[in-house]
This record gives structure tokens, sequence and C-alpha cells, in this order.
């Protein structure tokens, strides 16, 4: 493989002298026949299709499930780049849910000067219908999917903190499994920690979680949308491997104070729902009187404190974009820390200064809309054509406190199996984080997803990413 | 515990998974005949799309019946709800819905099935190879079937299963049955000409009994045999009497398993009784007919009962 001087290359120091967290790996690659490799590539994704990991791409008719493309060479984490890790991510998800506390209750964090309220007040992100309620626990964010990338040896930011639905942790056990199965001398080689027990913990924290009207064994369920949705794979799969009920709007109804589910002998009420539906789809009551989706009447048990939803309604103000940059003082306003995991630095456009200077670089810079997600509506400056860069000028002119930028990082990278043998691309890490009462919980392991087009810094299943299965090193 | 949404998608799953396979047969059957070049085997393709249920929208779509144009309705038209690849992708969506109660094996065999029918069904299926295309059909749906029973606890989620499996079984004999039972009745004019034997072997045919009426009479047709074998021999697991007797049985294990009963059980029990007590030429004087039509009708009532007893729907 041929190293690029200017990226950081996770697994190759130079063309064939590994760091030392793939030095095995390496070895044993070195000894398999390139060809052997790409046929187990096609058994794994026979593999795949067998057991209906699919999703499917809005807008797209025919190829309606897809396949999300998997690569067979792992990313691996050395045992102590992980505890940096999770120290830092503990301490960050402490952080989402303090803050989340104090704007939906007294927002000593506006007061003190250090968040601007018109970023909170005139964000949609923002519930109003959230102030003033105590979900159960204290618990806002009970699960959250932290984005981080790398760029050199000891350098990892923190791109996104996903608090609202994070996806993509049925990859994480579908990934490992299949590399199990296809390998598993690797796994008698290295001391990988294992991820299976994810479901499990989901399961406790959830019912660490449940409010106080549950008695005994707390009544779990998990919430779609349904079966075209384009993460159901990943709904029945945690429902399955929890133990759980999954149920759809239409189960729902509120019985005695209670959210109850339809079963084949009556109602029989809920104690956690983890809702894998967008907060405008809970309760038709509340938040959208034209969804034919959501529990009219799920919201006055909530503010009962009879029901916990995970993750609770209005934490999409804590992931937000307009917010990210300023998650150092966040961190540091609640945990009396400094922050351990660096944000990305950030222009925003609403301020004139920023403006004028991104507006001078775009070319060098990432443009990315305030609201936006799955890397839609953002512009990639080295990436993109002059009149790419000419019409995103003028949509960022007409609104730029819709904007921020970020300097376009130079991502690490892994190398990926093709045709030719090893060929880097670039990735990142989005390891899941379990909240409850009692603990802060993180699965050694995340989902690694990676660009697969040549140069792409793009991740996106949506747009021609793939998936890796990422090893966390015991000591 | 089980979701009322969850029941009735398992219901339908295996009620779908066996309507597949029940329009393979008949077209097998159907094929079998064509190839006999007699004037009987061109009206089988109509008396097929009445026992599927598909004779109007066929007619609303082509104007004449052709071979090769029923052969492509049954087989893969999407306007057809009751095609093989409808009622197969139906199925599928209704496994994907219930996933969480469906052992791994039963869900891999299901998707599986949706796969390799999907593939075969993808052109147009020439005559040549129609008959390797229905052993395919059945032949997924058979692992389905291995999956459930090797792998599935018997609780009320394989009650359920069996509950829709057997629906849709019984619904499916007594039609083919009815469609037929011209051919069925004593009086017609020439009986025991080859013609008649041509369409008996055909109604054993497409419930996959030829062979096993032949072993319990010893290769001896005759018309009354036929009707009683298909309506009134437990022995015979498409017969009408083997499916209620397992329809009652999946709902007194709910019964068990739930402390309560329903009006579905009585209606079953009622059903049940009367098949029991039914005798082969008694109900040939009352009418063949008639008995077919209302036992269509039972088990329309029976599982719309069994719909609202275990609140399928809201």
């Amino acid at each position: 493989m041929t190293i690029e001087p200017d990226k950081f290359d996770e697994m190759l120091r130079t063309a064939d002298l590994p760091r030392d967290p793939y030095k095995a790996y390496h070895e044993w690659f070195s000894g398999e026949d390139v060809k052997d490799l790409r046929k187990k590539s096609r058994q794994a994704e026979e593999f795949f299709r067998r057991i209906g990991i699919t999703f499917n791409v809005y807008g797209q008719q025919e190829a309606q499930e897809r396949l999300i493309p998997f690569d067979i060479v792992p990313r691996i984490i050395a045992a102590k780049e992980w505890q940096h890790l999770e120290r830092g991510i503990k301490q960050r998800v402490r952080a989402l849910n303090a803050f989340l506390k104090d704007i939906y209750h007294r927002q000593e964090i506006i007061r003190a000067g250090r968040v601007p309220k018109h970023l909170i007040a005139q964000n949609e992100a923002f519930l109003p219908e959230m102030m003033g309620v105590c979900p159960p626990g204290g618990i806002y964010t009970h699960i959250v999917g932290t984005d981080l990338v790398r760029t050199g040896e000891n350098e990892f930011f923190v791109l996104e903190d996903n608090a609202r639905t994070p996806s993509g942790v049925s990859y994480m056990l579908e990934n490992r499994e299949t590399m199990l199965q296809m390998f598993p001398e690797l796994f008698t080689q290295l001391n990988v920690r294992p991820v299976s027990s994810y479901p499990q913990r989901l399961r406790r924290s959830l019912s660490q979680s449940a409010p106080d009207c549950a008695n005994g064994k707390p009544m779990v369920a998990v919430l779609t949308p349904g079966i075209h949705n384009s993460a159901y794979f990943e709904h029945a799969f945690l429902a399955d491997q929890m133990g759980a009920e999954l149920v759809e709007s239409h189960d729902l109804q509120i019985v005695d104070g209670r959210v109850a589910m339809r079963t084949t002998q009556g109602y029989t009420p809920i104690d956690v729902l983890y809702r894998r539906v967008d907060d405008e789809y809970l309760d038709p009551l509340t938040f959208n009187p034209d969804s034919l989706l959501g529990v009219p009447g799920i919201m006055d048990v909530y503010r009962a404190g009879r029901i916990t939803l995970a993750n609770a309604p209005g934490t999409g103000i804590a992931d937000d974009k307009a917010l990210y940059s300023y998650m150092p003082d966040i961190v540091e306003f609640y945990t009396g820390e400094k922050a351990i995991l660096k944000n990305v630095p950030t222009w925003r456009c609403s301020e004139e200064d920023s403006l004028k200077y991104v507006l001078d670089n775009l070319a060098e810079l990432v443009v990315k809309e305030v609201h936006g997600s799955g890397g839609y509506g953002m512009l990639v400056g080295p990436a993109a054509s002059k009149k790419e860069i000419r019409e995103f000028e003028k949509k960022l002119r007409a609104k730029p406190g819709n904007y921020i930028a970020q300097p376009t990082l130079a991502l690490s990278t892994v190398p990926i199996l093709t045709n030719a043998g090893l060929a880097p691309r670039h990735v990142d890490l989005r390891p899941f984080v379990l909240m409850s009462p009692k603990s802060i919980d993180i699965v050694p392991g995340g989902l690694t997803r990676v660009a697969l087009k040549k140069g792409s810094l793009v991740v996106n299943s949506s747009q021609g990413g793939g998936t890796k299965d990422t090893w966390v090193l015991g000591d | 515990m089980m979701l009322g949404k969850t029941a009735g998608g398992l219901y339908w799953m295996f009620r779908y998974l066996e309507r597949a396979e029940n329009t393979a047969r008949l077209l097998e059957a159907g094929w079998r005949m064509a190839l006999t070049k007699s004037d009987a085997g061109e009206n089988e393709w109509e008396s097929i799309l009445s026992t599927t249920g598909s004779a109007a929208s066929y007619t609303a779509k082509f104007e004449n019946v052709e071979p090769a144009q029923v052969i492509d309705f049954l087989l893969r038209d999407k306007d057809n709800p009751s095609s093989v690849l409808s009622t197969i992708e139906a199925a599928r969506s209704n496994a994907r819905m219930v996933r969480t109660a469906l052992s791994s094996e039963v869900w891999e065999a299901t998707n599986e099935c949706w796969m390799a029918v999907k593939k075969v069904l993808a052109r147009p299926v020439s005559q040549r190879n129609l008959y390797d295309t229905l052993t395919a059909i059945r032949f997924r749906a058979s692992v389905v079937r291995g999956a459930l029973h090797g792998t599935m606890l018997r609780n009320d989620i394989f009650a359920f299963s069996r509950l829709g499996t057997f629906l849709e079984r019984a619904d499916n004999t007594a039609r083919i049955l009815d469609v037929k039972y011209y051919v069925l009745l004593p009086s017609a004019a020439d009986v025991g000409s080859d013609i008649d034997n041509v369409q008996w072997e055909v109604i054993l045919r497409s419930v996959s009994a030829d062979t096993a009426y032949r072993w319990l009479n010893g290769g001896e047709l005759t018309p009354t045999g036929i009707a009683e074998f298909l309506m009134l021999d437990d022995r015979m697991p498409r017969s009408l009497i083997f499916c209620y007797t397992n329809i009652n049985r999946q709902l007194d294990r709910l019964a068990k398993e739930y402390g309560t009963r329903h009006p579905s059980h009585e209606l079953a029990h009622k059903i049940c009784d009367r098949l029991n007590n039914a005798v082969i030429e008694q109900v040939v004087d009352d009418g063949l007919h008639e008995f077919l039509q209302s036992s269509i009708a039972d088990t329309a009532q029976l599982a719309g009962t069994i719909q609202s007893d275990f609140r399928f729907f809201e």
C-alpha cells in the first residue's frame, strides 16, 4: 500500500511497517492470499443479505433494500487510546445531560452568559413543552452516539454529539459476529474486547431509568415507526436481543394514566419506552396535530412521571450544530473540568468576522447546515467545483445564521481491501454510550464508518459509506 | 405476553406462505392437465383462476384466458395480490414485522425464500422451466415450515402461526372441491370416462394427494371416494377435518395459556363437530356444493372472530 505522507494511516507507519496495535493483524494479513480474502468478503455480503441487515433508501423504489457495504479489514484501537476516549466521552455525556436539565429548568448557563439566549430560544430543536418537566431519574440522554475523528497519533476530535436517537449499534454487533465467523483464528491471537453484551447492558440501563410506578421487573418496549423505516432492522434486532416488545404507535394507548400496549389479552402498561421515532411524531396532541403517528396523550403521562422516554424529548438542543462550538464551555461549566476531548475549531457564520473569514476561504473549509444531518446540505470546499462553491456562497450569504464552518481535517485513514490489495480510506468512529441514574456505561467498540471512494471524506451510508468492525484491544 | 399486532402478523405470515404454496400446487396441476391436450385442459386455467379467487382481477386486465398469461398472472403479477410473488412478499413483510417473535432460523428461511422466489420470478417463466420453478417455490416454503417445527416453542406464537396455515388450507381445499364439485357428483353423465379420470387426478394433485389416495384405495378412483378423502379423512393433512382438528387444537392451546375462552373457541368446536358427524353419502345427497359453500363461509367467519378475539386490530 502506498502511504500518503500528509495523512495519518492508523495501520501503517510506512509502506510495510505497521503501527503497534496492528502488528499482529498485519503479520497475519501478510500470510493471506488477497484472492481468498476477497472471497470471504463476498461471503460476508451473502451473510448480511440472508439475515436481512438491510437499510431502506428514501426515494429509491427499485433498490429499496440495500446493504451497507462491509469491509473485512478491522479498525483497531489500542487499550490506552480507548481509555482516553472513554474518559473523554463519559465526561462529555455527563455534561450534555446536565446541560439539558439546566436548559429545561433554571437556565443557569444562559444567566452566566456562557451560551447566548437566542441560540436556545429561537432554536427549533428546543422544545418549550419540556420546560419544567422532570424525566424519571433525571436522565435525558439514555443513549448517545459520539462521533469522533482522528488526525494523528493522539489527536482525536468530537465531530458531533448524537443525543437524539443515534443509530448504527446493530452494525457494531453484526459486524463483530461476521468477523468471528469468518476469522476465528484472529480472535485467538489478538486480545479483542467483546461487544456482545451491549443489548443486555442497554436493557439494564433502561430498566435502571424506569419511573417509580414500575414495580418489579420494568416493562421495556422499543417504539419503531414501522417496517418501512430505514433503521427498522436495528429496531427489531435490539428489541429481540433485549427481550423487549417491539411496538408501533398504533399498538399504544393511554389506559388509566399509563402508556399501555394492546396484547392478545388486553392492555399492559409500559414503564420504559426506547423510542426510535422523532420528537414530532411522539404525541399529536402536543407536537404535530397533523401526524397520524404518535400516541395521543403520551406527553401527559410523561409529565406525570409515569413513563420513561429514552431519549427524553427535546434532547436535540444538545447536539445542535449551532451549539456545538460552545461544547468546551458547556463541559467546563457543568463538570468544572477542562474538556478531555477536543472540539473541531468552528466558525459561527452568524458572527460577522467569522462569516467574512469563511467567505474568503470557502475552498478550504467544510461548511455545514446547522440543522442538517446525514451528510446532506454540506459543502466540502477542497472537493467542490468552482460552480458549486459559487452556488453555496449565495445560500450562505442569504442565511448566514444557518451555517457553521470548520477546517477540512486531514482525517485518519484505515486500509480497506480492494481487488489490488490494501488501500487507505478515511474513517470516523461512533461509540455508543448508555446513561442511567446509576452509571455511564460504554461498550468497548463502536461503529467505524469508512468512505469507500478514494479521497472522499463523506462516510454516511446514504452517500457511499461502508462500515468496519472496530476492535478495542485489552491491556 | 404478546402484542395483538404480532399475533396478527404471525397469522398472516403463515396464511400467505400457505397461499403461495397452494397456488404453486394448482399451477402444477394445471400444467399437467394442459399436457393432455384435451378441452378440459383449456378450461382448467379458468378453474384455477376461480379457485385462487383471481378470476375478476384477471378479466379486468386481460381479455382471453391464455395459458401463458394465466401462469404469469398467478406467478409474478404485482397487480394480482394472490400471485406467488405478491404473497411471498406479503409473508416476508409480515415476518419482518414480527421478527422478534421468530427464531432466527424461521426468519432466515423466510428471508431466503423471498430472495430465491424473487430471483426465479424476476423474468417470465417459460413452459420448459415451469416445473422446476414450482418445485423451487414449494421447496422454499417447506424449509420455513421445517424451521418452524424444529426451532419454535409450542406457545402462543406457534398457535397463531398454525392457525394462519390451517385456516388458509381449509379455505383452499374447500374452494378446489367447490370449483370442481360437478365432476364429483355421481349423477354426472359419463362417470368413469377418461375426461373425468383426468379431472379427478387434477383435484388430487392440486392438494398433493394423488399418491396418498392410491395407497389407501388401491388405485380405484371414485367421485365420492375423492370427496370423502378431501373432506372427512383425518389422516389426510389437507382435508377439511384435518385442518379443523388442528385449528381446534391451537385454539385450545391458547385457551389454556391465557386462561380464557372466546367466541372463536365455541365456533371452531361447532364446525369440527359438524365435520366429525358428517357422512359423505348424506353430504352428497343434501348437496355437495351447499356443504362446501357453507364450509367456506364458516372459515371466513371463524377467521374474523379470531382476529377480534385476540385483538389483531384496534
